[in-house]
């Protein structure tokens, strides 16, 4: 209700406000829609996918000064320049992204403020594109006739460019191309351990941020009506990065507030210090920045959600008439389904993992136990292609994945729980276990602005609901991921990977944290699982919980595989005694 | 391009590419020992030419107001964050540790002239005044937040590069200086004359890195900081205070700043806004040493340095154009070196 309201509020204001605005307010609203539209850039980039880039600037100055370039040397109108800018800007972010998006967190940042740099250079020395002393004479956009020459005209067309990226931006994020992006955020194994292209969406999220600065510097350009490099410059990059830190990067409007607050920033800080000095407001923004950051990281419209719960964006709705994903053919019973053989895996001159070899059959459950340190779970990274083993075969439902990429086991119906949870905490419980499906679907981003995706989504949502009414969690699916205690984030966990339909389930210690009767459900789901044809291979050390458990069980320690067999067998094994309880030396 | 000029351009890359190494070096001790990407290094560089050059042209800068400013700011934490019974304590402390030395910093401020402290008396002053900025803003800004991301403290280093140029700005005002050579003698070499100015950097540069070896190498102090950048829990768990750790690795990047800004005064025009652009070029330099080896950075600070000059040489239009376009190639070697995606840190 109040979202309606506050819509209603916005699309009144986007009426009235250039009918009875004077024209100063209009130019200060005008600047900061322009700002607002890079940092929604920024929301998809930093807020989203956990990227930082202080180069957004650069990319809207390449937009304008190839609209600059092409409207007063070839003789393009303006609204005519503006797809060949847009056509400059990717072609730039793709290069860029693709040279630095494969390196880690922090060089992204530190990167792109060096070519941010390189690139304003480029446009003060270029002398094609007017120097330091910038080009001018730039007609205005003509519009059916119209010629946007007033802040008052401007306003339209910057708002209603702001406004539309707000709502697809909107839809984007809770589609599946949106929550793939999201989930980059809780590290490259989650995503690609179902499936999710980490590079490809890394870049995808890069130029998609790169395009609205593109559209912002456009703008801009039409805007001001004459180019310098200055408003290009370094600083407005880390400024445009201040306005999403000051709004709130993970959500659509935080970009707005931020820049409604960022551009009239000035203006306040010279009528306070009544115009002295108009350099108050670099201190300013430093300090507000590092105070902002030292205390809460959620912005403004963050504070806001979590103060008024009424603005949080509605739960998704699941209809579970939906029509049903396809599912995969589950194995014969009994046909292997998992072959390790003779794995190893060193750490430098460390081994980890040494000579082991197991199979797990369809329609049984194997327990994977051992000591801390046996190298239980690096056998589970092996197995699912995080990490290469130095030896050895691994064969997953007939198909040889040794050294194959990531996302090869997922596939072939692998799906695995993490040891330490990934959870993406701020989504919701159905939203996690819908990263889950994101193979099962196939729409893509254009799809995800334009809700092209419902019938889709409604489908994905439906099984997710099915998959945490299965593990016991129906009734939470709306909370927050992270509001949960670690017990049931485990269980998300295993709904998640059983929304990727597997025929091969690969836990990493489910039980921990679970209560008693959460344990018997537990068991009782993974018995249900395995009669209906699905192998489990679990880590786990709550022995009472693993011996009722297991069809089977696989002992390593120090790497190596101490012994196999029936759980009875096991247990009365002296050398599992030795390495559990310590033998005599 | 004849002997005599490649010798020249030779000397200028060196001397530059020896100020980007002491800019490297304090930006990979502060980010091994506190994760802080240390952006605002070259503003450390600025404040000190350009007090240095004030002090020079007989002004009394006013460096020492923010110092003051940053340590009753520090104090004031100090005694928030102590135990309620210990308050007056810290006060006390506080009062002796962190607030004489600024208190002085402003007595020679205000009751000294320039031309009164003579050029030794100058240096001395400047490294006085600018070295306590880098611990100050430890314990300001960084201390109370050392649990967070790379990312989110590399957003607030920013941050704080923001306020500091603004500060500069406010300080210095907007007029560039270059000081007089303080070593005025040229030596013949290889056909051309070495300055001054030339020896002064490298030797200072040389000595630096030397006694930065022998304090790691040698000292208690430099091993307790290699521990706490090696694992910082592990090196609590011995009895290494973090915070002092990080504290005097501030010192440190602060000091060096300080002395490469005195150095870099005497062979450019420095202005307020020039520290971003000085820091800059020694980051891609500790980048080239993928922000964990010295040598490899320095050998990369030597590199940006030589590009620098003979790029100056041959295309002196688009020189910085081709200095920051050099990180791109580096970042690919980086990327094809790095075997598999690297695990993403949120910012939060």
């Amino acid at each position: 209700m109040i979202r309606r309201g506050l819509w209603g509020a916005a699309l009144a204001g986007f009426v009235v406000i250039p009918l009875i605005a004077p024209s100063f307010w209009l130019t200060l609203l005008d600047i900061a829609g322009i700002s607002a539209l890079i940092g929604l850039g920024l929301v998809l980039l930093t807020g989203a996918a956990g990227l930082t880039s202080f180069g957004q600037a650069a990319f809207a100055g390449i937009a304008a000064y190839a609209a600059a370039y092409l409207i007063t040397t070839a003789g393009f109108s303006p609204l005519e320049a503006l797809p060949f800018s847009l056509l400059a800007v990717a072609l730039a972010a793709l290069l860029l992204g693709g040279v630095t998006l494969r390196l880690s967190g922090h060089y992204l940042p530190i990167s792109t403020i060096a070519w941010a740099a390189a690139i304003f250079y480029l446009f003060a020395r270029l002398q094609v594109l007017g120097g330091q002393t910038g080009i001018s004479g730039i007609p205005p956009i003509s519009l059916f006739g119209l010629q946007l020459v007033s802040g008052r005209n401007c306003f339209v067309l910057i708002w209603a460019c702001v406004l539309c990226v707000i709502v697809t931006q909107n839809w984007l994020l809770r589609a599946r191309a949106g929550r793939a992006i999201r989930s980059l955020r809780a590290g490259t194994l989650l995503a690609e351990s179902f499936g999710i292209p980490v590079f490809r969406t890394r870049l995808t999220a890069f130029v998609y941020a790169a395009l609205l600065a593109g559209l912002a510097g456009w703008l801009y350009l039409e805007f001001i009506r004459f180019l310098n490099p200055s408003p290009f410059d370094i600083t407005a990059g880390i400024k445009d990065l201040f306005v999403v830190m000051i709004g709130g990067a993970a959500y659509p409007w935080g970009a707005v507030a931020g820049a409604a607050i960022l551009s009239s920033l000035p203006d306040v800080l010279q009528a306070i210090t009544s115009g002295q000095n108009e350099n108050y407001d670099l201190i300013a923004y430093g300090v507000i920045i590092v105070l902002l950051l030292q205390r809460s990281r959620i912005g403004l419209v963050g504070a806001l959600i979590a103060r008024f719960p009424a603005l949080r964006a509605p739960a998704i709705k699941v209809t579970p008439s939906a029509a049903a994903l396809p599912s995969r053919k589950l194995p014969r019973r009994g046909e292997v389904l998992l072959q390790a053989a003779h794995v190893e895996k060193w750490f430098g001159g460390l081994c980890a993992v040494k000579d082991m070899s197991f199979e797990v059959r369809a329609g049984e459950i194997v327990g994977l136990i051992g000591p801390n340190g046996a190298g239980k779970s690096t056998m589970f990274n092996l197995i699912t292609g995080a990490a290469t083993p130095s030896a050895g075969q691994i064969t997953l439902c007939g198909t040889d994945v040794t050294g194959a990429p990531p996302g090869a086991a997922i596939r072939l119906g692998v799906s695995r729980s993490f040891q330490h949870v990934k959870l993406l905490r701020g989504a919701s419980v159905l939203e996690n276990v819908m990263i889950g499906g994101h193979l099962r679907g196939r729409k893509g981003l254009l799809a995800g602005m334009f809700r092209a995706d419902r019938a889709e989504e409604a489908s994905l949502a439906a099984e997710a609901a099915r998959q945490l009414g299965r593990v016991g969690l129906a009734d939470v699916m709306h909370r927050p991921a992270g509001s949960l205690a670690l017990g049931p984030q485990r269980l998300v966990e295993v709904a998640r990977a059983l929304c990727a339909d597997p025929v091969l389930l690969l836990l990493d210690e489910p039980a921990a944290g679970l209560r008693h009767a959460e344990k018997q459900e537990l068991a009782q789901l993974l018995h249900a699982l395995r009669d209906a044809g699905i192998a489990v291979l679990l880590v786990e050390h709550d022995m009472d919980f693993v011996m009722n458990l297991v069809d089977r069980l696989v002992v390593m320690d120090a790497g190596a595989k101490l012994t196999e067999g029936l759980p009875g067998v096991v247990q009365a094994d002296q050398r599992v005694l030795d390495v559990y309880l310590g033998g005599v030396a | 391009m004849n002997p005599t000029i490649a010798a020249l351009l030779i000397q200028d890359g060196l001397t530059s590419g020896a100020i980007y190494a002491l800019i490297a070096l304090a930006l990979l001790i502060v980010f091994t020992i506190t994760r802080v990407i240390l952006v605002p290094q070259g503003q450390f560089v600025t404040f000190s030419a350009l007090t240095f050059g004030l002090l020079q042209s007989g002004v009394m800068p006013l460096t020492a107001v923010p110092v003051a400013v940053m340590a009753v700011i520090a104090s004031g934490l100090d005694v928030a964050t102590a135990p309620p019974r210990q308050r007056w304590r810290t006060l006390g402390d506080a009062a002796w540790r962190q607030l004489a030395w600024p208190l002085l910093l402003l007595g020679v401020t205000f009751y000294a002239t320039p031309a009164g402290l003579g050029t030794a008396g100058q240096i001395l002053f400047t490294l006085a005044v600018v070295i306590p900025l880098g611990p100050l803003m430890y314990r300001v800004v960084f201390a109370p937040m050392a649990d967070a991301s790379i990312l989110l403290l590399l957003i607030v280093a920013v941050a704080v590069d923001v306020a500091m140029g603004g500060l500069g700005l406010l300080l210095f005002g907007s007029d560039g200086v270059r000081t007089a050579p303080l070593l005025a003698v040229s030596i013949p070499f290889a056909g051309i004359r070495i300055h001054g100015a030339v020896l002064l950097v490298l030797g200072t540069g040389a000595l630096a890195m030397l006694a930065l070896l022998l304090f790691f190498g040698r000292t208690l102090s430099g091993k307790a900081l290699r521990a706490t950048a090696y694992n910082a829990l592990g090196a609590r768990l011995v009895g290494i205070r973090v915070r002092r750790a990080g504290q005097l690795a501030f010192i440190l990047a602060a000091a060096l700043g300080a002395v490469s800004g005195i150095l870099v005064s005497s062979i450019m025009t420095v202005y307020f806004d020039s520290g971003f652009i000085i820091g800059l070029k020694g980051f891609i330099a500790a980048i080239i040493g993928g922000l964990a080896s010295y040598p490899l950075a320095v050998g990369g600070a030597l590199a940006i340095g030589m590009i620098e000059a003979f790029s100056a040489f041959y295309n002196s239009t688009f020189q910085d154009v081709i200095v920051f376009s050099a990180l791109v190639p580096i970042l690919v070697v980086r990327s094809l070196l790095s075997p598999a995606l690297a695990e993403e840190e949120p910012v939060e």
